[in-house]
């Protein structure tokens, strides 16, 4: 069957599906819009769980900067799931034992605060939309590709379908739906790494494929990677870094409590019956996003081996090594209809060369070829993923689940998301603190008219976003990083922390956060308002060689240095608060979730 | 329960925390990234072994260190009598 036609039944039936559940199993009550209400098992929780987080960005985004930045993209694999051992061990326990709906709850009442209250509520809204907007950037690719359109309109479309989806079901529908939705993306992202493994390897585990033999070469996998892309000017695979040692140590920092900060993720473990449930289900979530996680390094490699070699056919410099323009394969015609692949024939032979030529020593050389710089003008990293079943030529079924799966990733994520930023507004700021009569049913009005706001700001941005979607997913986790981790941390473990420390530590973490990612990214991504754009003449303008990403973790530094000076010149905090903290020190007595 | 059983119980699950924790930074942070040149000498298949740690055994790892937490702090909760029901 034709390749379109298949997509279309495969993605029409996947949502059927989705929407089917949505439906099924609505939510009624405030209390089952916010928190799917217990008797989750840990399993199912962490499948959830695993489809909340694993979103555009690990789908879509991520293998690509691994198939483009090798070793240097570690950062991304550690980062996304190193921040559950911290989650496990230094926040779910006991928030759950806390036993309330939402993040800036806790915070206002460990720090018996309405003003505490409104600022992670704020924090929350920045750090959360932030995240929508990456997602935003994956579905307008998986939109555009789907339907062969622009990115623009692919965009439109991905809001709208979004905006049906999420504003229908509340937590509950998505606690069911995410289940659903894990089955098909790990399965559509599964399959075509194994036979892609296959191919190359002749190892069905792309784990293991990864550090195995290439058969065509009889060199190591990652040996032959290594020699294809130097040869080409390319940094080496196995050992380039982002940036410095130094910026992927803090990018990885900012990646894990960043991890451990966002508000949608934590608050699945406000659903689970028991705390030490809340403890075993980090652990099952762990498990089903590593299932991706593992399987990415794999997917990336050989993508970059198969997209180079479709491109370099024969010895490097000869006459006829380079692809004929116009015998290039469907694939790359598809994917310059969306505009996020660009040719351009500077030398005028017919022929595609891809290489490096900001390497110097390669440029001279290639000029000898008669080759007059890179011609791939264009590869968005985030197409790689989806493009790559297509680039190992495998069957167009395989195609079509990898299309289903990127959206199921997308959109899973965009809810949860949503449904995070919905209540901050509704529950923390509407009932909590400026409405507290408002009834239950205006509550979920009001969160719903949130939802419809937040998708159209987070789409007007995702026309022009600030870096890809795994970096702007990652600026996200800063924003997270520096504010809300480090309160909540301090919450549980340092008795002594009161109100003004708290709050001057948010503030501080985030200000310097915000500062140091808006002054390189445009002042609320704004384009155009960046006053250190490199562009300008500038120059990378970057503290420590650290990258605007990654700076969440010097951030969340500052939130806990100010927030611990503070707290030690004024007042401790009052002793039913000090009993508070020790009573969510242990796990007796934890009862049901509630929202008052 | 008494103040000293809470606090004892506390302290035992900051040092299995402390434990975890510094294993848990050495894997990421000290392999993957610190000292991923030197173990990059060292062969693991076709893999180099900081690369490795980096793209792939520091999952393996994290995830063994949560079940770890969990059977541990289960044991304490018991321990202790803080557990629920």
């Amino acid at each position: 069957m034709e390749l379109q036609t298949l997509t279309y039944i495969v993605v029409g039936f996947t949502f059927a599906v989705y929407i089917g559940i949505a439906f099924w199993a609505r939510a009624s009550s405030t209390g089952e819009f916010y928190v799917a209400g217990k008797g989750i098992h840990p399993i199912a929780n962490g499948m959830a769980t695993g489809a909340d987080w694993m979103s555009a960005a690990s789908f879509i985004s991520m293998a690509g900067l691994i198939a483009f930045n090798g070793y240097g993209a570690s950062v991304f694999l550690m980062g996304w799931t190193g921040g559950y051992v911290l989650l496990a061990m230094l926040l779910a326990p006991y928030l759950r034992k806390f036993g309330k709906f939402t993040v800036p709850e806790f915070i206002g009442d460990r720090f018996y605060s309405r003003t505490a209250r409104i600022v992670a509520v704020a924090c929350l809204i920045i750090a959360s939309i932030t995240y929508v907007i990456g997602q935003m950037k994956g579905i307008g690719v998986a939109f555009s590709r789907f339907l062969e359109m622009s990115y623009d309109m692919g965009l439109y479309v991905g809001m709208g379908i979004v905006f049906i989806y999420a504003v229908m079901g509340g937590m509950k529908g998505i606690t069911y739906t995410q289940i659903a939705q894990y089955c098909v993306l790990i399965f559509a992202y599964t399959v075509p790494a194994v036979f892609i493994s296959l191919n190359l390897t002749g190892n069905p585990v792309p784990q293991i494929g990864l550090g195995s033999t290439h058969i065509e070469s009889g060199l190591s996998l990652l040996d032959k990677l290594d020699a294809v892309v130097t040869d080409l000017g390319f940094a080496q695979y196995t050992t380039q870094v982002m940036g410095s040692k130094l910026n992927m140590f803090v990018y990885t920092l900012s990646l894990m409590i960043g991890t451990a900060g966002l508000p949608h993720v934590i608050i699945r473990f406000f659903t689970v019956p028991k705390v030490a449930d809340a403890r075993y289900s980090a652990g099952w979530a762990l498990v089903f996003i590593a299932l991706l996680y593992t399987t990415a390094p794999a997917v990336g490699a050989m993508a970059r081996l198969n997209l180079m070699e479709t491109v370099q056919v024969g010895e490097i410099g000869s006459a006829e090594g380079n692809l004929l323009y116009d015998e290039r394969p469907q694939w790359f015609k598809n994917w310059e209809t969306t505009g996020l692949l660009t040719f351009e024939d500077k030398n005028g032979d017919g022929r595609i060369q891809y290489y490096n030529d900001k390497n110097e020593e390669f440029a001279a050389k290639a000029e000898s070829f008669g080759w007059k710089g890179n011609e791939m003008t264009k590869v968005d990293r985030d197409i790689m993923v989806l493009a790559n079943p297509e680039i190992a030529k495998l069957p167009n079924w395989v195609i079509a689940l990898v299309v289903a799966g990127g959206l199921a990733a997308a959109l899973s994520t965009a809810a949860g998301l949503l449904l995070a930023i919905s209540s901050s507004i509704s529950h923390d700021l509407l009932k909590g603190v400026f409405m507290p009569s408002i009834s239950e049913k205006a509550e979920l009005l009001a969160g719903r008219i949130a939802m419809a706001g937040a998708i159209a700001l987070a789409g007007y941005f995702g026309l022009h976003p600030p870096d890809f979607a795994a970096g702007t997913v990652a600026i996200a986790f800063g924003l997270a990083a520096s504010s809300i981790f480090p309160v909540l941390m301090m919450g549980i473990f340092n008795k002594k922390m009161n109100r003004s420390g708290a709050i001057s530590g948010m503030i501080a973490g985030i200000g310097v956060t915000m500062l140091y990612v808006f002054q390189h990214k445009g002042i609320f991504f704004v384009p155009g308002t960046a006053f250190l754009d490199p562009e300008m003449g500038m120059g990378p303008n970057w503290f420590l060689g650290i990258s605007p990403n990654a700076f969440g973790a010097v951030g969340a530094l500052v939130n806990f240095a100010v927030a611990i000076l503070v707290s030690k010149v004024t007042a401790e905090p009052p002793e039913h608060i000090q009993h508070l903290v020790e009573d969510i020190r242990v796990p007796k007595g934890a009862g049901e979730a509630t929202g008052h | 329960m008494t103040p000293e059983n809470r606090a004892a119980y506390w302290k035992a699950n900051l040092s299995l925390l402390t434990t975890l924790l510094v294993i848990w930074f050495v894997v990421s942070y000290g392999f993957g990234i610190i000292l991923v040149d030197v173990l990059n000498t060292i062969p693991l298949g076709g893999y180099k072994l900081g690369f490795w740690f980096a793209q792939q055994g520091s999952m393996y790892i994290f995830l063994v260190l949560i079940y770890i937490y969990a059977i541990r702090m289960g044991q304490l909760d018991r321990k202790f009598d803080v557990h629920e029901d």
